[in-house]
């Protein structure tokens, strides 16, 4: 008997899940009768069966054994506290970027990234993240004329300091 | 001639002083990003897409192309040097490239990637010039159930050719292909698969797909694992290529050039495979092959070669037919969506200046990397001293501006990041990515034309085995879905 491989088993599981998912939101998919030979669903329908297909012949690769990940991948340790900082980062991105504005949210987010990669200086990472964030906030998005909002804390500051 | 004379149009159009500036610009932050791990064309182009809002197309598409050409120079820097393949075509460069400079010799292994890069640029965008018009005559006569072949084809190819394991790029493909589906449906106006949240409606930005999956998710995932410290060998001195160098590099730099420019135009694209068949031709026909393995320089010059001359190949589908086989390829295929372009067979007619231009524009491009990369190679290398710390937090601030800037609202953030969690799981567990973003732009043309097909035909699904070239294209895709299939039952017969 073989060795169950248990994350497999559970990415299959959920490829199997989004496409009943797919399968659920295409059966939603109010079809005018004008279209019926060719509408909007058919191939909604098509792709959520490929991957219900797709999902089960995964599974039937993790039973049968033909689906296994290399050592290189089962034998690592994950780094459970470097993937926390940067879920902290983005979750800390998220929810700050509305109201303290694009380079507050980034400078937190380098700090925290460059955290899970290992960096043990927080207070010179916040000033590099910084900095970084300022060039590419007035560099890159006023270059590409795309719109990410004014940086609300840093403008409340200048107004403040004026 | 009549080629000659609009590629002669497309130099009047590449060499104006402000496309040249977005050339250099393009090559420049292409071997840039190319000598940084993790950092891709593809994942640059994507983030640098709202440039379409502001330049003129024939100047974002110069610049487009200026980093994919860009890239493929750049990534030979990272393999050779730090024996982290900078692109996945440039792995096995690392292999004897990295040898090389271990042995002080990596001045001239950088040499014959450049010059060998250069060679095979040119003769890809020389296919590319001469391939690319007698193929649009024919793909003129397509009709759309033959294109909607064509895309099926298209589709097999880029997931169940290559990779490791054709369920899982299948999987991937028709994930893609789920992706693309949602949003409003143009024909119809009924909104698929929005979940009812009105940010929806508008569709998933191909810019929050190609970051999640390529900056999200391989940040991810190298958080998650053990931080090994590389080692950076050391460029000193300015010890070039020998003239015995030379005499063992010309050869596997034409060879490549020839292998990798038809590998590039077929829709199997990617660079990987033409690497990997240099790399083995090489060692067969190399006088010296006990040095491979230990540092020979044909096994740098082949692969560089090949990978150089398939990024052309890949530009021909592109062009021609509208038909993206690469991640790449199909970022830039919805550039044109941006500008209302309409890419396929009428392109060349219907754009000249935008094609040709472009097209002359890689011929310039190839000799300003030259340029760039032989005498500049140190410099190039100074940017892999970047701590990761730092590489990895910019990557990150950078994919968010990209995505937050689409609509300013943090619902396209929390998308960013869920994708880049799917992008971090199937860097886990081996999915191919290239089939997601290239199943998610090509999804929605595959069908339009099956829709138009099936039009055409009152709703008769036969049209598409009664047309002898979308017959013959389906039996195609269905053989390249057989075949390694079949190959690997008798292997285990065998076995």
């Amino acid at each position: 008997m073989q060795r169950l491989a248990k994350p497999e088993t559970a990415v299959a599981i959920g490829v199997i899940a989004l496409g009943l998912l797919a399968l659920y939101e295409t059966t939603e998919i109010p079809v005018s009768p004008m279209y019926a030979q060719v509408g909007p669903t058919l191939v909604a329908y098509l792709a959520s069966a490929l991957l219900i297909l797709l999902g089960l012949g995964l599974i039937v690769q993790v039973w049968t054994g033909l689906w296994t990940s290399p050592p290189e991948e089962t034998e690592v340790v994950l780094d459970i506290r470097a993937l926390g900082w940067l879920l902290l980062g983005l979750v800390l991105n998220i929810g700050l970027i509305g109201p303290l504005g694009f380079i507050p949210a980034s400078t937190l987010l380098f700090a925290c990234t460059a955290r899970a990669f290992g960096s043990t200086r927080p207070g010179r990472d916040v000033l590099i993240g910084l900095a970084f964030a300022a060039v590419a906030y007035f560099g890159f998005a006023q270059l590409l004329n795309i719109n990410i909002g004014e940086s609300s804390l840093l403008s409340a500051l200048l107004e403040g300091g004026n | 001639m009549d080629t000659l004379s609009l590629l002669a149009g497309g130099f009047a159009v590449a060499l104006q002083p402000m496309n040249l500036l977005w050339a250099l610009v393009g090559v420049t932050l292409g071997t840039a990003i190319g000598v940084l791990p993790g950092l891709g064309p593809a994942l640059t182009i994507a983030l640098l897409l709202p440039i379409t809002f502001s330049v003129p197309a024939t100047a974002a598409f110069i610049l487009f192309a200026g980093i994919y050409y860009g890239a493929m120079y750049g990534g030979s820097t990272t393999s050779i040097l730090l024996n982290t393949p900078g692109e996945s075509a440039t792995i096995i460069t690392a292999l004897e490239g990295h040898k090389m400079a271990k042995k002080g010799r990596a001045a001239a292994a950088l040499a014959t990637a450049a010059i060998g890069s250069f060679v095979a640029g040119t003769i890809g965008t020389l296919g590319l010039t001469f391939v690319a018009p007698p193929l649009v005559e024919f793909a003129l006569r397509f009709g759309p159930a033959d294109y909607f072949s064509l895309m099926v084809v298209a589709f097999i190819a880029v997931s169940a050719v290559l990779g490791t394991s054709v369920l899982r790029g299948l999987t991937a493909l028709a994930f893609g292909i789920l992706l693309g589906l949602v949003g409003i449906d143009l024909q119809t106006g009924q909104p698929r698969f929005t979940l009812g949240l009105p940010e929806l409606l508008d569709g998933i930005n191909v810019i929050v797909v190609a970051v999640g999956l390529f900056a999200v998710g391989e940040t991810l995932y190298l958080a998650g694992r053990p931080k090994s410290e590389v080692t950076l060998v050391p460029l000193k001195g300015r010890a070039y290529m020998t003239k015995e160098d030379w005499q063992r590099s010309w050869k596997p730099w034409l060879r490549g050039s020839f292998l990798g420019f038809p590998f590039g135009a077929l829709p199997a694209g990617g660079a990987e495979v033409p690497t990997f068949v240099s790399y083995f031709l090489e060692k067969k026909l190399s006088k010296k092959p006990e040095e491979f393995g230990h540092g020979a320089i044909e096994g740098v010059a082949g692969p560089e070669a090949a990978n150089n001359a398939s990024a052309a190949g890949v530009l021909v589908p592109m062009l021609a037919l509208g038909l993206p086989t690469s991640a790449t390829a199909a970022i830039m295929l919805s550039a044109f969506q941006s500008y209302g372009i309409n890419p396929g067979p009428q392109l060349l007619q219907s754009q000249p200046e935008l094609v040709w231009g472009l097209i002359a524009s890689l011929y310039v491009g190839n000799v300003m990397l030259l340029i760039l990369n032989l005498p500049l190679a140190g410099l190039w290398a100074k940017i892999l001293a970047i701590p990761s710390p730092w590489l990895y937090g910019g990557i990150l601030v950078f994919a968010t501006i990209g995505t937050y800037g689409i609509s300013q609202s943090w619902i396209d953030l929390v998308l960013l990041y869920l994708i880049g969690g799917v992008g971090y799981l199937m860097r886990r567990f081996d999915f191919p990515t290239a089939p997601t973003v290239i199943g998610m732009i090509l999804g929605p043309f595959a069908e339009q034309e099956f829709r138009r097909a099936m039009t055409i035909s009152a709703g008769d699904m036969s049209t598409f085995v009664t047309r002898p070239l979308s017959l013959t294209l389906l039996i195609i895709a269905a053989l390249l879905l057989i075949t390694p299939l079949l190959l690997r039952l008798r292997d285990r017969k065998r076995g």
